[in-house]
């Protein structure tokens, strides 16, 4: 692939500017230059050869954070690439994604941060932050190098897919993670206690006869987190949180002044567990699709700050894996390019404001994770998604460019739709010349 | 002249759950299984009804009754039947069951009986293929025709359902048996409890409407039935119970026990015994003991499925013109 | 298909009843008394017409032959191309066919297949030492190489008619129904 070009520049018309923490909401132009904003608001001086885009007054907005994604490069191109990642992530409305490191070799070394950052590079699509594991080989036994994992480029540690094994581990991680000030992010599970579960334990799974997973289960590793946190410092961020439980400790350990903040996935706040009893291995992840308590206390965990951004857990898989015996496909679904729409969907029905839909999945992720992007400011990068929140779309088979297709939303109508993405100043996505592409 | 009235014919094409019948077609299936019950005593033990047809045992999980079962009720009515194993299958060389059932289908197999160790396996494959799917036991979700067979000899022994009180003893969490039982049940106006340690019965199993025990001289306090279910052995290797003699002790059925159900209750279990587990002493009450009852029904029952699901046009042929 | 054109009465209450006993005597003297004579009807038609010949047996030689039914349903060959299967009956021969003399009784012997699922039949319960044919009505358009030994009457008949039996009590007739197609 060619080297693409760096840092574009443009002027966007006609478009209503909005970013809840700049308090920006204007609606008119916003002039970029060579990457970063030059103006905005009623731009007068145009230089010559910047290219004119027309925005059809939709809703600009800082570019989407994912803190949670899997691009399964190295290792697993079947499943996704950075590539075809980057394509779904732009075409979603993120502009930096954070990736996790099960990839095979996992990414516990400062060689395989480089290669994947290179790789990003020359697709050039969007921003990628590699999360190094917290052990070597995510065995939960030796503390990765982290220190020479954030210098090559990470931005947090996970063993994600995996929790972060023991207590003692967890509290060496925190403690050694101090000295990069990155995050220590834990897929919160007892797998003890999950037991070979493969879905939420309750009524559904037992009229189906599937093995369950218990809110408990995912409930006493967060506890067990906060209480390591409240020993060592650091900053501890929760995984896909999904649990009525797992709010309620979050909530307790904010209100203790405790540095730990949480992420859900929109599956957990649009479904329950009754979707496994119809979309089969396409509704399996973990942790899994919890009752209508949970799904409602994530909203409102979302809606009082205790939930601080929305990630997807985008968990890509080939068909042949996933069309096969429930217990036996792997967990995980694609959530990139459906995350706004289902985020949006709370917003329609009243359960979140706009400013803090755009604030979860753009601004506080990007100030968690201390990435220098998720703002409309001038002199700040020009990472923005263009916004056309009155059309609703059916979730078809190529809604999607992620190489899988693993989404319990196919089918669906949901509304809000990305138009346009922009990231470093240029146009990396564009619905209308995209369907033209797909023809 | 004295005509039974005309039974229910089941209209439909796979069998896949207790769910998927309404209490007629079970009546229609027990009258229809009635007819089959004397095929046994005669000298040619066989009935041309498949004769042509290709009925596939799909056994992913060993299991010599319930194939055996099926295997005789096959020929019975004359059909080809062929038994795949695991072990004998391209499964061991990696084929995925997609791929199996649908080879098993374009060879001309007309139903498939499948059982599976993963729940949802029938429902899932009878929306890939064109065949007649039959659940013969999936994971541990349904397993239908035991719990028809169950309740035909219920029914034989009884003379009735509606009213009866029964007991499930056991391992009620890990059984497809139970949970195909108590949905059968209830459909046909039984009672049901469940009895056993709070580690073997699913925590959600009041939804059912049933009661739950976990002593077993309150659970079978007034029972008609007693079916114990088979209690997997590997099950104290994984925790849920601390040893084979405490659960013995506790919930293995013994003459003295079953002096605490009703005076005529009887006893089931789906096999194969445990002996000395799950029952202590049973040449002490076998006159009360269906266990037997239930491998000769089994086959009646399940000839009466085949029959009424397969015995019909072909799926493709539905809109021939009768001759 | 309704019936038009009317009914013709082909047979009334008395005229049934002198062809009964006239073919009860006719078993009786092939048979030559009532050793190892059995009479199995065909359901539904055969059962009841059996059971009369049979009473007039009994009132001939002062013992009832042994009498069975039999449902065919399971042998038929036209299973695969009917929509759903038939509704079974129940088969009941509460004796051992080996080495008895069979007479097997229908109502109407037509194309003669459901008269070789019946022989299919018993030739799987037993090895009868024979097996014989009464029918009341022979209204032709035969199918198979089957013929009645016993015959109330024959009937010319066209293959859009229908032949009608009724052998209920206070009931008795046959008609000849014509059929619009």
């Amino acid at each position: 692939m060619h080297q693409r070009e760096q840092r574009g520049s443009f002027l966007l018309r006609n478009v209503r500017m909005f970013d809840p923490v700049q308090k920006v909401d204007q609606t008119g132009d916003i002039l970029v230059m060579d990457g970063r904003v030059r103006a905005f608001g009623v731009v007068e001086e145009l230089p010559p050869s910047v290219p004119v885009i027309e925005g059809n007054r939709g809703l600009l907005v800082p570019g989407f954070v994912d803190v949670h994604a899997h691009f399964r490069e190295p290792g697993f191109e079947y499943k996704e690439t950075i590539e075809t990642g980057s394509r779904a992530a732009v075409s979603g409305g993120f502009t930096s994604v954070c990736v996790m490191a099960n990839t095979n070799p996992v990414n516990d070394h400062p060689g395989v941060t480089r290669e994947m950052i290179r790789k990003a590079n020359e697709v050039g699509l969007c921003r990628i932050f590699p999360i190094g594991a917290v052990s070597i080989g995510l065995k939960g036994e030796t503390l990765s190098e982290m220190v020479s994992l954030s210098e090559a480029g990470c931005v947090a540690f996970s063993d994600d897919g995996l929790p972060v094994r023991t207590a003692k581990l967890m509290r060496r991680a925190l403690e050694y993670s101090i000295m990069t000030g990155l995050p220590v992010i834990d897929h919160c599970e007892d797998r003890d206690l999950s037991d070979g579960g493969v879905m939420n334990e309750g009524w559904v799974s037992t009229t189906l006869g599937l093995k369950g997973i218990p809110n408990a289960s995912e409930d006493v590793v967060i506890a067990r987190d906060i209480e390591v946190l409240r020993l060592t410092g650091g900053h501890l961020h929760i995984a896909h949180l999904s649990t009525e439980g797992g709010v309620r400790l979050v909530r307790q350990a904010k209100k203790d002044g405790l540095p730990v903040t949480a992420e859900t996935c929109p599956h957990y706040f649009s479904l329950t567990d009754e979707c496994v009893r119809h979309h089969h291995t396409n509704a399996k992840m973990n942790p899994p699709l919890r009752q209508e308590a949970d799904r409602k206390a994530v909203i409102e965990g979302l809606a009082d700050g205790t939930i601080d951004m929305i990630a997807t857990d985008h968990a890509p898989h080939a068909s042949h894996e996933k069309e096969r015996e429930f217990d036996q496909a792997p967990f995980g679904i694609i959530g990139l390019e459906t995350a706004f729409s289902l985020g949006y969907g709370l917003v329609e029905r009243g359960d979140l404001s706009l400013e803090r839909l755009i604030c979860l999945m753009s601004n506080n992720p990007a100030h968690h994770f201390s990435l220098p992007v998720g703002e409309i400011r001038v002199g700040g990068l020009a990472d923005f998604a263009l916004l056309d929140l009155s059309r609703r779309q059916t979730v078809q088979n190529d809604f999607f460019r992620s190489k899988s297709r693993n989404s319990p939303f196919l089918g669906s109508v949901i509304g809000g739709e990305v138009q346009k993405t922009f990231m470093d100043g240029r146009l990396v996505f564009d619905r209308m010349q995209d369907k033209e592409v797909e023809r | 002249m004295n005509l039974p009235p005309p039974i229910h014919a089941l209209e439909k094409k796979h069998l896949l759950s207790i769910s998927d019948l309404s209490v007629p077609e079970i009546e229609g299936i027990f009258q229809t299984a009635e007819s089959f019950l004397d095929l046994s005593s005669r000298s040619v033990r066989k009935v041309p009804s498949l004769r042509g047809r290709i009925i596939v045992n799909l056994f992913y999980e060993a299991s010599t009754r319930t194939r055996t079962s099926f295997e005789i009720a096959g020929k019975r009515l004359s059909a080809d039947v062929i038994n795949i194993t695991t072990t004998q299958s391209s499964v061991v060389k990696g084929e995925s069951l997609l791929d199996t059932v649908r080879t098993i289908e374009a060879l001309g197999a007309d139903g498939i009986v499948i059982r599976h160790s993963s729940s949802g396996v029938p429902q899932w494959i009878s929306s890939q293929v064109n065949c007649h799917v039959i659940n013969a036991g999936d994971g541990l979700r349904e397993h239908p025709t035991q719990a028809l067979l169950d309740l035909f000899t219920i029914q034989k022994r009884k003379k009735r359902l509606s009213g009866l009180t029964v007991a499930i003893v056991g391992d009620v969490l890990h059984s497809r048996v139970a949970r195909s039982n108590i949905a059968a049940m209830q459909m046909m106006g039984m009672k049901v409890r469940v009895v056993g340690p709070p580690t073997l019965i699913p925590r959600e199993a009041k939804q059912w409407g049933i009661d739950v025990f976990h002593s077993l001289r309150d659970g079978l306090e007034q029972v008609d039935v007693i079916m114990l279910l088979r209690l997997q052995l590997e099950r104290q290797a994984s925790g849920f119970i601390p040893s084979i003699e405490e659960y013995s002790r506790l919930f293995g059925l013994s003459p003295e026990k079953l002096s605490w159900a009703a005076p005529d209750a009887i006893v089931l279990h789906p096999g194969p015994v445990n002996r000395g587990i799950e029952i202590q002493g049973e040449e002490m009450f076998s006159e009360r003991s269906a266990v037997l009852d239930q491998v000769h029904h089994g086959v009646a029952v399940r000839m009466a499925i085949l029959y009424l699901l397969m015995a019909g046009g072909r799926p493709e042929e539905e809109n021939r013109a009768p001759a | 298909m309704s019936p038009q054109g009317g009914l013709r009465v082909l047979m009334d209450s008395g005229q049934i009843g002198r062809t009964i006993r006239r073919m009860a005597h006719e078993i009786l003297e092939h048979n030559q008394g009532t050793k190892n004579l059995c009479l199995v009807g065909i359901l539904q038609g055969g059962a009841i017409l059996s059971q009369r010949i049979g009473a007039v047996i009994e009132s001939i030689e002062g013992i009832a032959p042994p009498m069975g039914t039999l449902d065919i349903t399971l042998y038929r060959d036209d299973l695969a191309i009917r929509a759903a299967p038939p509704f079974l009956r129940e088969s009941n021969i509460p004796f051992s066919i080996d080495d008895s003399r069979i007479v097997l009784v229908d109502d109407v012997l037509y194309t003669g297949r459901t008269v070789r699922c019946a022989l299919d039949f018993l030739m799987d319960l037993g090895r009868p030492s024979s097996v014989q044919l009464a029918v009341l009505i022979d209204r032709g358009h035969r199918e198979l190489p089957i013929r009645a030994d016993i015959v109330g009457k024959s009937i010319p008949t066209s293959r859009q008619e229908k032949v009608r039996v009724l052998l209920e009590e206070n009931n008795e007739s046959v008609t000849l129904v014509r059929m619009s197609s």
